[in-house]
């Protein structure tokens, strides 16, 4: 089974290891989490050649509150797993995938742009489906789902490019 | 070649050749079907820097969903891709399911078997009709939009609307197909047969149409794996990966089908992909409608389904069960889980976080069109304008779901 090779392998990273409903779901902590996604793409045994999707969830009240959820797929060995990474409230940040996956790239752009959550070493991290003066982070419970936005200056695109990342 | 002297003077003084030019297209290009800007960086046509903008048509699918009831969340999934909304309510109704560990009735499968693939039909014909329409084959979009039609007769004959179908629930669907379903479908396929020949005829072997089409838009093996591309974009590049093959839900381990691949992975091969898959959802379309058995089309576990009317008006059990479903929502158990199908752009996935309360705390749909959008980059540099066009189009992005 690929969740016993991972306890085996991840000893000292994993901070849980399930299997439920059929997914395959491994926690690490956001300090150990760039070595282990980067074994689990480059070792034969787990070979996760597509990051299929990059999420977080909100857990509001609960510490730490954020969870990034990246879901991994191998085209060779067609199996699936779930890894989450657990990031705290006021200091939110994970390292970036970008160099492991390009797909990463527009993924952590969204979840930033949703959450507000930081991807370090992300090369051009800006919003990407909201506009740039949007305030706040709306998939954020805290976030009430009738906020209006302040009304925007209209900007020439010619003559103000949009601003460089951050 | 050297210029005439009156030419390179003028060169020499603005000096074009060495200019850059900025170009914003979009975000409503009358040649790009979806509202999408691309911020360009030109030398004379050819393309230095493509930034592509998205997010025009966001709409807050993943907030709204929150919101409301996991059932109310249903009509959110049909605008999502609205070329081939049965998909997605089935896509999202198999992911709640899979929370609650709903075994949905054999009936019920093949008919969201059928629908998908009738859905994956129309989402293809929308494709290729408008992708050749822009390249001037107006025939065949005219052609093509008219097989849709024939097959939206179809969806609308089981589910009662065209696009706006909400039509899966969480434990079954709300309308089985009709006794004449078999006679419609032979009717709808003797006519798209028809029209997919006379469109094979047109653009398979036209000159111009190859010209515009053929290596263009590439994109290698390991940088469409890289880039998360799935469906028909990873599989113009001679990957087979094909949901329904790899991970099968429903009942397509029971059917007999080909997962067509291209060698490529240009805009060329991305059409005649696309242009097999409707054969091969045919193929599925036929077996499935010889096997379907009869029986129900739902569970029957009133936490999930809402009783028959006759028990809402005349019991007091069966209007509180009914007022329950409605007001509170149906409560799925704690917990979270992943489940992709096959859409007709790639792996459309739903993410479902459930606190045990009767509303989703969470819903994460992966768009298929999204992931190819984020290659559109790759694929563009160093290619002309006019190729944005073709490319733009064999990606096939639908604003409802790259934007959400």
């Amino acid at each position: 089974m690929l969740i016993d090779t991972l306890k085996q392998r991840f000893t000292a990273e994993l901070i849980a290891a399930e299997s439920s409903l059929g997914d395959q779901v491994i926690t690490v902590s956001r300090e150990a989490a760039p070595g282990v996604l980067r074994a689990l793409r480059d070792e034969p045994d787990f070979d996760f050649n597509v990051l299929i999707d990059l999420t977080a969830v909100d857990w509001l009240g609960r510490e730490p509150r954020f969870e990034v959820v990246y879901q991994l797929k191998s085209l060779a060995r067609n199996h699936r797993l779930r890894v989450k990474v657990p990031v705290p409230g006021d200091d939110a940040w994970v390292a970036s995938a970008v160099e492991l996956w390009n797909s990463a790239d527009w993924l952590e752009r969204e979840c930033y742009d949703m959450f507000g959550i930081d991807f370090r070493g992300h090369p051009d991290l800006r919003r990407i489906l909201l506009y740039d003066s949007f305030v706040g982070h709306p998939l954020r419970k805290d976030y009430p789902v009738d906020r209006r936005q302040p009304i925007v200056e209209e900007v020439d695109p010619v003559a103000t490019p949009r601003p460089p990342s951050r | 070649m050297a210029l005439p002297a009156r030419w390179a003077k003028k060169i020499e003084a603005s000096d074009p050749a060495d200019e850059i030019m900025e170009l914003q297209m979009g975000p409503s290009h009358p040649a790009s079907h979806g509202t999408i800007k691309f911020n360009l960086k030109l030398d004379g046509e050819r393309i230095m820097d493509c930034d592509v903008e998205i997010g025009y048509l966001h709409r807050a699918f993943e907030k709204m969903t929150e919101q409301g009831t996991w059932t109310q969340a249903i009509p959110y999934t049909d605008r999502l891709n609205y070329a081939s909304p049965c998909i997605n309510n089935v896509a999202f109704a198999l992911a709640v399911e899979k929370l609650c560990g709903i075994e949905v009735p054999d009936r019920c499968k093949y008919v969201r078997t059928i629908m998908s693939e009738v859905s994956r039909i129309t989402d293809h014909l929308t494709c290729l009709g408008m992708a050749s329409g822009e390249v001037g084959a107006q025939t065949v979009m005219f052609y093509m939009l008219e097989a849709r039609e024939l097959l939206y007769d179809l969806v609308e004959a089981v589910t009662g609307a065209r696009l706006t179908v909400s039509w899966c629930r969480v434990g079954g669907i709300t309308r089985d197909l009709p006794d004449d379903f078999g006679e419609r479908i032979k009717v709808a396929f003797r006519n798209l047969d028809a029209v997919l020949e006379d469109c094979d005829k047109l653009l398979t072997r036209n000159r111009v149409f190859i010209d515009r089409m053929n290596g263009i838009g590439a994109i290698s093996r390991e940088d469409a794996i890289s880039y998360g591309l799935t469906g028909p974009l990873l599989r113009a590049t001679g990957v087979a990966y094909d949901v329904r093959k790899a991970d099968p839900y429903l009942v397509y381990d029971r059917m007999d089908f080909d997962v067509p691949t291209g060698e490529q992975g240009d805009n060329y091969d991305r059409f005649n992909v696309r242009f097999q898959e409707m054969y091969q959802s045919k193929r599925i379309i036929e077996q499935a409608m010889r096997q379907i058995p009869p029986g129900p089309v739902c569970i029957d576990d009133y936490r999930y389904i809402l009783p028959p009317k006759e028990r809402v008006y005349n019991s007091i059990e069966g209007l509180m069960n009914h007022f329950k479903i409605i007001m509170e929502g149906i409560k799925v158990p704690a917990g979270e889980t992943y489940h992709a199908v096959e859409g007709a752009n790639g792996e459309l996935g739903f993410y479902v976080v459930s606190d045990g309360s009767g509303r989703p705390y969470r819903v994460r749909v992966r768009p298929p069109c999204f992931f190819g959008m984020a290659a559109l980059n790759k694929m563009l540099i160093g290619r002309m304008i006019a190729d944005i066009i073709t490319t733009f189009g064999m990606i096939n992005m639908i604003g409802g779901e790259c934007d959400r």
